[in-house]
């Protein structure tokens, strides 16, 4: 594998983790278009923690994401008093917030960006990608899980049979936070420089985009939606120019013809039992 | 538009006043933009903020043929308001009665769509417009106002006139306005809901194409991100004007143009898009129904 592809290859792992944590509170039925606010405060931490403390990257990882996942749960309180369309709009305003805020961080190199992180392999990356996928693919079995997607179908009726809607909802903005801090940390150690516009509104949306087109009902889809984010480019290449417009197209084909994203629940379920009856 | 002045505090702070509304007319206007589709549909057309990156660059390419300003305006207008009537027909009906994440979704689709073209179509270098359209200026006392300010501000005055006319004289207006308020009851008295659906869209673009060719002439440059810059800021000025009015945006297109403003006046440069965003999550937060919008009403958290 050429260095080239190798660096394609951890792409799609930061990208599938910024798509996890877009699933994860899209799963309670609230869609964030901030998330690279996330991503950018797990970056700004990590990247602090290893150059300017010295901490191993493992450790400084975690802590970005406990960091991020707090501010998640304190952005997810406020949130509880927003739906739908303002949800989003309040999300899309964390999110250049954040950003702003690191631009006027000169202690973090500001305008001009922050480097001194040791490299990691696509490797690495994909060692922490694919554990949190299988995590989110196993806690897509719990019992948990059936709550969220209870709160998402129907958020009046959850709170009926009585579940806690407000602790499910919080909870995921949390865990969503933390997964795109992860994804944040990840792309400052392999990138080795971060900048303040590697987190604007576009990555939000490259989060969402990977979801929606790969499958907003299974995390797995968001494996395939950031493949395919990451590679059609490439064997597009005659089509470079016109490489985001194509996946403008894929968007709004995917919501007016399938509007679950390539794969779904139904298909997984499906196959499951089938196995179990055969 | 020099920020950095010579004059006693007192003068810089009307400069940036004249400076400061002619940002806002075209937030106003952009804003219009947002609620008109906002307050009548309840759909956020995320779109809308690149609609207005290419009524800049339509009404660039007709200046810089040497055509007349007026040209520039109706062309940027025309073309914007065709695309946003086939955004309507793709993007929005046909997912009109999901959830309206979906057709949010799908107008973003557009939106990378408009961008890419754009890109495609003038390159990603900022553009310039010709530097003698700027050369005049008027001076009152120890302030001076370009003409390509009074242009700004005159037109946006103009458009808003039109648009006030045709949402409350008219009968397009009025079926509007009835179906804002109930879109099956108005169906019932034999509104066109579809067609007006369509009509909403249009004047929308329309208003994004205008303060497109507006915004070229108020920084003098055109760049395909100034949809992410300018666009999306417009969101925050319908917030604050209240998402189900639409004559809000009036009062917080000015505002946050003076605010912002004021902020780089006085060495907040930097916290500029920090403060608006921030007022924006405050609003949505305390105030869903906007600033000027009376008692709280179950619109601000329509779902």
């Amino acid at each position: 594998m050429s260095t080239y592809y190798a660096a394609l290859f951890a792409d799609v792992g930061i990208l599938l983790l910024g798509a996890i944590s877009v699933y994860i509170i899209l799963a309670t039925g609230q869609l964030s278009l901030g998330n690279a606010g996330f991503m950018a405060i797990g970056a700004y931490v990590a990247s602090y923690l290893t150059v300017k403390i010295g901490l191993p990257l493992m450790v400084a990882l975690l802590l970005a994401a406990v960091v991020a996942g707090a501010v998640g749960v304190v952005i997810g309180f406020p949130a509880l008093r927003l739906k739908g369309i303002y949800l989003a709009m309040a999300t899309l305003g964390f999110g250049e917030m954040v950003r702003s805020f690191f631009l006027n961080l000169e202690s973090m190199g500001g305008a001009g960006g922050f480097h001194g992180m040791a490299h990691v392999s696509p490797v690495y990356v994909w060692g922490w990608a694919g554990s949190i996928l299988l995590l989110v693919t196993l806690l897509e079995r719990s019992r948990v899980w059936l709550e969220m997607c209870a709160v998402h179908d129907d958020e009046t009726v959850a709170g009926f049979i009585g579940l806690n809607t407000t602790v499910i909802k919080v909870s995921a903005f949390g865990f969503g936070a933390a997964v795109a801090a992860i994804a944040g940390g990840l792309f400052a150690h392999h990138h080795i420089y971060i900048e303040p516009g590697n987190f604007g509104f576009e990555r939000s949306i490259d989060f969402v985009l990977a979801v929606i087109l790969g499958g907003s009902t299974v995390a797995i889809g968001a494996l395939v939606g950031a493949a395919l984010l990451v590679f059609l480019p490439e064997t597009l290449r005659f089509f470079a120019d016109w490489r985001l417009a194509a996946f403008g197209v894929l968007l709004v084909l995917v919501l007016l013809v399938r509007r679950q994203g390539l794969l779904d629940r139904a298909m997984f379920m499906r196959s499951i039992f089938k196995a179990r009856r055969a | 538009m020099s920020i950095v002045g010579g004059y006693a505090g007192c003068f810089v702070l009307l400069q940036q006043l004249v400076n400061g509304v002619t940002l806002g007319s075209v937030y106003t206007l952009i804003a219009l933009s947002f609620s008109l589709v906002m307050g009548i549909l309840g759909v956020l057309n995320l779109a809308i903020a690149e609609l207005f990156m290419f009524g800049a660059y339509l009404g660039f390419s007709v200046i810089a043929r040497g055509l007349p300003l007026p040209l520039a305006i109706v062309t940027g207008m025309a073309g914007t308001t065709i695309i946003a009537m086939v955004i309507e027909k793709i993007a929005y009906e046909p997912l009109r009665d999901m959830p309206v994440i979906a057709p949010m979704l799908s107008t973003l689709g557009f939106s990378i769509i408009l961008q890419n073209l754009a890109t495609n179509i003038w390159g990603s270098d900022p553009l310039q417009l010709p530097p003698e359209l700027f050369d005049t200026r008027f001076s009152m006392g120890t302030i001076s106002i370009g003409a390509m300010q009074l242009v700004v501000i005159g037109v946006t005055i103009v458009l808003v006139a039109l648009l006030a006319f045709i949402v409350q004289r008219t009968a397009i207006g009025r079926a509007l306005r009835a179906v804002a308020e109930n879109r099956e009851v108005a169906r019932l008295l034999g509104v066109r809901a579809g067609r007006l659906t369509l009509v909403a869209f249009a004047l929308s673009g329309a208003l994004a194409g205008a303060a497109g060719v507006l915004i070229g002439l108020h920084y003098a440059t055109v760049t395909p991100y100034i949809g992410v810059e300018t666009g999306l800021k417009a969101i925050a000025v319908m917030v604050v004007g209240g998402t189900t009015r639409i004559w809000g945006a009036l009062l917080a297109g000015p505002l946050i143009g003076i605010l912002e403003v004021l902020t780089v006046v006085y060495g907040g440069a930097p916290v500029r898009d920090f403060t608006v965003y921030g007022i924006m999550i405050l609003i949505l937060l305390l105030r869903p129904q906007g600033i000027l919008g009376g008692a709280s009403t179950e619109q601000g958290l329509r779902v």
